[in-house]
């Protein structure tokens, strides 16, 4: 196993641009270690980014919150700079030890349909940016995840971080994970939801959900269903239902049933846009 | 008493506090000391035809296959039915078939990676119901059943399930085995409950006496049951692979091994039919009790026996009929874990005995009061309750603590978040069933030394629940000693007798009460001025040429009568009483059940050290309430689903409510200073308490542990379909 | 070489850096009090403390042990911490312990540094990444909250 610990991003870029082996990135170690330890990845090149400093930490910007992609879930659920429901589902990652390692770049990277950040990410319309040597791009949280335990990252890149636009005043939003017991868990579905109601009507809704489909989803659907109606009980329960039915494609499997899924997402659903 | 009922300090406390506690895998390394991993089956039944050696170098490693075994390949137990390593029929996921040692772990996993067992697969059997293979059958009859049901007007039914439960001590089996040394002693240490069913393993594997075969207890991480039998297993292969390298071999399994290969609790199936008068007295009860014994006989047995006695819960009933069977599948054979087929059963009739008081209309308070079991009754053996029955008061002060009695229970509720609480009522019997004990004849032997201090030597071990504190208070009372003059010595085949396994509820009220008598014995040779510290009495009395030796043998209580064909008579030498109340809240959104508060009101005799029998109970009742709602252990063609600690669940923290534990002391005549076991009897009744406190928050009737989300869910939406987003597809 | 503090004193190992730091503290430095329950961070047995947060040794790479403080549960002595999970019964077969231990020293640790509340919640949250099967939990949490009321005079 080749391994590399660049100390700056400019290193860490250059060794991703040479590497003749596809790399392995290492955050916090927290997904990779077990892969490794399992037999499941048996990776030629590791590149430990844990040491790069440009990684790490939140900053205000103009119109939104910069992520670092290091960023641990304990940092983020203990900075007030951190949008509410992003807390709320840093909060829920593992337990203390875990949350300590933990990171939001990690998260996104792994690509894993149960990821409990990255519903909130696609339900705050976040952006993540890539570094390479010859170049950063922006995609959205949702662009940048394409399918299970995949993303748009290339080789040479790494996720820089994550940007969240400022929230508007009026906004709600809302998070549930549902998980197999109350800490320490993966998440049986996780879902994420941030809307606007003007009057009675909704005027933006954006929603992400985790564990209910072969990678983390958005929900065009429910917004189809809800956005510029009114928000009557019968219409939120109408467009869960909806969504439930066309925007998850849950399976059985050793945490959960298909039909729990979509049922209790349809109910969380409810929950999340009544509160 | 002066220690027992007062705090001893546990022996081996600090230590664990600060990490000096040695494990099995804390043994440092010896310098030659090799790797031992398993050969397993991926397959659940079918013929081994032969084990192929792909691309490696084997003269780097040993390989020991069945046909390497100098004694009988068997694993001796109940039964000879399972083998050490197979021979010929797999019979279960994860069979062992070949082992091997190695200097390291990377040249054991390329080797293990290069055998390649052929199998011709067999039709495998999962479900019990048509299993052909039984393993065990035990009757219980009382009375005329028949005739009562002849005559009846009402008939309660009821058909409960209990899926299996994973042990989930936190330390993995591991053993390390030395090898034989010139005159053949092989020795083995590990984490183990009882030394000597390891020793009788390993006599049987290598053909040797008992003193060439040593068995040495670490500290260990926890049993529960799982290092009942299991470690025997693990000690045979280590021995083996010992013997054929010539090294020091240690096997320290990984969760993921640990929780594919290792035993777990047996599920069950049980029927009622019970008769039952209007006021709701109990006229008969005929009980069908199944359990999935998985591949081999093992323990299942022992375990259905416990079940079957235990099935017509603590109640008084004058027709009983019991019909148990185990039965063999191709899963991997279930085994001993706290409650020993009994949690299955409570469950059961705890549920029914609710169902009975909803049919008609009565308190579930009132029934248990209607029917339980008081001193002077008899039980479904016709066991005459003589003394310590505490079965009154322990319903009396949980309800005087919780007031259940004037609770509305099943009252029809509204909101998304629904309260509910709900009641247990069970007993456990203490030690081993019928004429157990006075077969084993469990033996303690206590040694005054010159400086006056006496040496405990017992068979039991200490696998954290308490037994060094426990049998350090009862010896420095028995002896009218201070604590610092007693030593427990280290669990040793080469050092301590056999006083029976460390099961069953048994160590304290029986090993614990040999030694006390031995003690007693040792304080009147010594004799002497009370006024006088008892270590300068006894330093004379040893210096002075006394005899410093005492050894007790268990004898039952006289008049204890078991017949063990009719499965009539005295099953235990007392019971242990016990009351849950458990309130939950359901989310009719996620169908997840917390609980919010929970109870137990124990009757445990004699409490010798209070805070160690309240800890025993809070972790005996915490293991309930998991395997209740979210400890799920699932096989899928034969092989456990839930492999890994991130799908295997317990509770945290956090999934546990502040348990409140009162005490009921009802002295038993035959037990050191009153005491009777306590270790299992907590597992019995949180899984049916939750149940019950779930159907009068949701009114769903809750008839199969764990009782998930997902079963929730299904229950509910089959009871509201107008509450259904989607139509349940089944 | 991989140089970091280990219980206060300066250490330097020879270990690969995708050695999991468990590992290194069990087998090359024969810190065997630290134990491994899974594997995988689910049970928290070999919790330590670095840079004074607590973490899964068993997830950490070597790697990222370079120029940290690492603490673990030898370099805690027989302490504060250690006297009430004695007293209160906070220790049974102990295997957890030394991760408890660990967590708690963390957690109150964390606590007098920021002013966060110590009680019953968030004694249970702390320690949520700790599985204990023997205890039920109710004297560990005990034992936390009286060494929290007495870490002052330690």
């Amino acid at each position: 196993m080749k391994f590399d610990k660049p100390r700056s991003l400019g290193e860490a870029l250059s060794i991703l641009a040479d590497a003749e082996l596809e790399p392995h990135l290492l955050a916090g170690g927290t997904d990779l270690l077990v892969e490794i330890d399992t037999g499941r990845t048996a990776p030629p090149h590791v590149v430990d980014i844990w040491g790069i400093p440009e990684l790490h930490g939140i900053q205000r910007e103009a119109e939104g919150v910069r992520i670092g992609s290091l960023t641990t879930c304990t940092e983020l659920y203990r900075d007030a700079r951190t949008p509410d429901i992003l807390r709320d589902a840093a909060w829920e990652v593992g337990a203390e030890q875990i949350r300590n390692r933990a990171t939001i770049g990690g998260n996104l990277g792994t690509a894993s349909p149960a990821a409990d950040l990255t519903p909130v990410l696609f339900a705050l319309g976040a952006t993540v940016r890539l570094c390479a040597r010859r170049g950063d791009r922006d995609l959205s949280a949702r662009q940048f995840i394409t399918g299970y335990r995949s993303n748009a990252l290339r080789p040479s890149e790494l996720i820089h971080s994550v940007w969240i636009p400022d929230r508007p005043d009026d906004e709600r939003r809302a998070f549930r994970k549902v998980g197999t017991r109350r800490a320490q868990s993966i998440s049986k579905l996780v879902v994420a939801v941030a809307f606007r109601i003007e009057g009675e009507v909704v005027i933006a809704c954006r929603g992400g959900a985790g564990s209910v489909a072969p990678r983390t989803i958005d929900l065009p659907v429910l917004t189809r269903e809800i956005l510029g109606r009114r928000c009557t009980p019968e219409r939120i329960a109408h467009a869960a239902r909806m969504s439930a039915a066309l925007d998850c494609a849950p399976v059985d499997d050793v945490r959960s049933t298909a039909l729990y899924r979509r049922e209790v997402f349809a109910r969380v659903l409810v929950d999340l846009l009544s509160r | 008493m002066r220690h027992v009922g007062n705090r001893v300090a546990r022996p081996e406390g600090p230590a664990k506090v600060e990490g000096r506690a040695v494990y099995v895998d804390d043994i440092p390394r010896a310098k030659d000391e090799w790797v031992g991993g398993t050969l397993r089956s991926p397959v659940a039944h079918g013929k081994l035809r032969c084990i192929e050696r792909g691309d490696f170098d084997f003269s780097r490693v040993v390989v020991v296959t069945a046909e390497d075994i100098p004694g009988d390949n068997v694993q001796a137990l109940i039964v000879d039915d399972q083998p050490i390593l197979c021979a010929d029929t797999v019979r279960h996921v994860e069979e062992p078939i070949a082992l091997v040692a190695a200097p390291d772990q990377g040249t054991l996993c390329a080797a293990l990676d290069a055998l390649e067992p052929r199998i011709d697969p067999l039709e495998p059997v999962f479900d019990a119901e048509r299993s052909q293979d039984v393993q065990s059958e035990i009757s219980i009859d009382k009375g005329d059943v028949d005739a009562t049901f002849e005559g009846a007007t009402r008939i309660v039914e009821g058909e409960y399930h209990t899926d299996s439960q994973e042990q989930l001590y936190i330390e993995t089996q591991g053993m390390i085995a030395d090898p034989p040394t010139a005159d053949g002693t092989i020795t083995v240490r590990g984490s183990l409950q009882c030394p000597h069913y390891v020793q009788k393993a390993l006599r049987r594997a290598f053909a040797v006496p008992p003193e060439k075969a040593r068995v040495v207890q670490c500290e260990t991480g926890g049993g529960f049951g799982g290092k009942e039998d299991y470690p025997s297993v693990v000690a045979c292969h280590a021995a083996l692979l010992a013997h054929a390298s010539g090294h020091r071999v240690r096997m320290v399994y990984d969760r993921n091994e640990d929780l594919l290969a290792t035993p777990k609790r047996h599920p069950s199936r049980v029927r009622h039919r019970t008769v039952v008068a209007d006021d709701g007295t109990l006229l008969a009860m005929d009980i069908d009790v199944l359990l999935d014994g998985g591949a081999y006989t093992t323990l299942s047995p022992v375990v259905l026996s416990r079940g079957v006695i235990h099935a017509a819960g603590a109640y008084r009933c004058d027709n009983i009929r019991i019909r148990g069977r185990v039965v063999g599948t191709n899963h991997v054979p279930y085994g001993a874990f706290r409650g020993f087929g009994a949690p299955q059963v409570c469950f059961a009739i705890e549920r029914q005995m609710d169902r009975i008081a909803a049919s008609l209309g009565i308190h579930p308070v009132v029934i248990r009061q209607r029917n339980m079991l008081r001193l002077g009754d008899r039980t479904a053996t016709s066991q005459l309750l003589k003394e310590s029955v505490g079965s009154e008061e322990v319903l009396r002060r949980i309800l005087a603590h919780t007031g259940f009695d004037r609770h509305e229970w099943r009252k029809e509720r509204s909101g998304n978040k629904r309260r509910g609480v709900g009641l247990s009522f069970f007993y456990h019997g203490a030690g081993f069933t019928g004429s157990g004990e006075e077969m084993l004849k469990g033996k303690v032997t206590v040694e005054l030394d010159d400086d006056g201090c006496a040496l405990v030597r017992a068979g039991s071990t200490e696998i954290g629940q308490g037994k060094n504190a426990m049998f350090t208070a009862i010896a420095a009372d028995a002896l009218g000693a201070e604590p610092d003059a007693i030593t427990i010595v280290d669990p040793d085949t080469a050092a301590v007798p056999d006083s029976g396994p460390t099961v069953a509820s048994r160590t304290c009220m029986i090993v614990g009460g040999c030694l006390d008598k031995a003690c007693r014995t040792l304080a009147d040779r010594v004799g002497g001025d009370p006024n006088t510290p008892f270590r300068e009495r006894a330093s004379a009395f040893v210096r002075g040429g006394g005899d410093a030796v005492a050894t007790e043998t268990y004898g039952s209580p006289p008049g204890l009568q078991w017949d063990q064909n009719a499965y009539r008579g005295d099953a235990y030498p007392v019971f242990g009483w016990a009351a849950d109340v458990a309130e939950v809240e359901v989310d009719l959104t996620t169908f997840d059940v917390e609980i919010v508060r929970f109870v137990t009101c124990v009757d445990v005799g004699h409490a010798i050290q209070p805070q160690i029998v309240e800890g025993q109970i809070e972790g005996g009742t915490l293991q309930s309430i998991g395997w209740s709602h979210i400890e799920v252990m699932t096989a899928e063609n034969g092989r456990f689903r839930q492999d890994r600690l991130a799908t295997c669940i317990i509770p945290t923290s956090l999934d546990t409510p502040p348990i409140d534990v009162l005490l009921v002391e009802e002295p038993f005549s035959n037990g050191p200073f009153g005491a009777k076991g306590v270790g299992e009897l907590p597992m019995d009744g949180g899984a049916p308490a939750i149940a019950s406190a779930i159907e009068d928050a949701i009114g769903v009737h809750v008839t199969h542990v764990p009782a998930t989300p997902e079963r929730l869910l299904e229950a509910w939406l089959e009871a509201h379909p107008d509450d259904a987003f989607f139509e349940a597809k089944r | 070489m991989i140089q970091f503090r280990l219980n206060g004193e300066a250490v330097s190992v020879d270990a690969h850096p995708m050695a999991r730091l468990l590992s290194v503290l069990r087998r090359d430095l024969r810190l065997t009090g630290t134990k491994e329950g899974c594997g995988e961070g689910e049970c928290g047995a070999c919790s330590v403390v670095v840079d004074g947060k607590v973490v899964n040794s068993c997830l950490i790479p070597m790697s990222q042990i370079d120029g940290t403080e690492v603490l673990t549960i030898e370099g805690s002595g027989h302490a504060n911490i250690q006297d009430h999970f004695l007293a209160e019964g906070g220790t049974q077969c102990g295997i957890c312990t030394p991760g408890m231990i660990m967590a708690t020293r963390a957690f109150l640790e964390d606590a007098e540094a920021t002013g966060a509340a110590i009680d019953e919640d968030s004694v249970r949250a702390a320690l949520a990444g700790n599985l204990c099967r023997c205890t039920g939990y109710g004297k560990i949490v005990a034992a936390v909250l009286a060494a929290a009321r007495t870490e002052g005079d330690a």
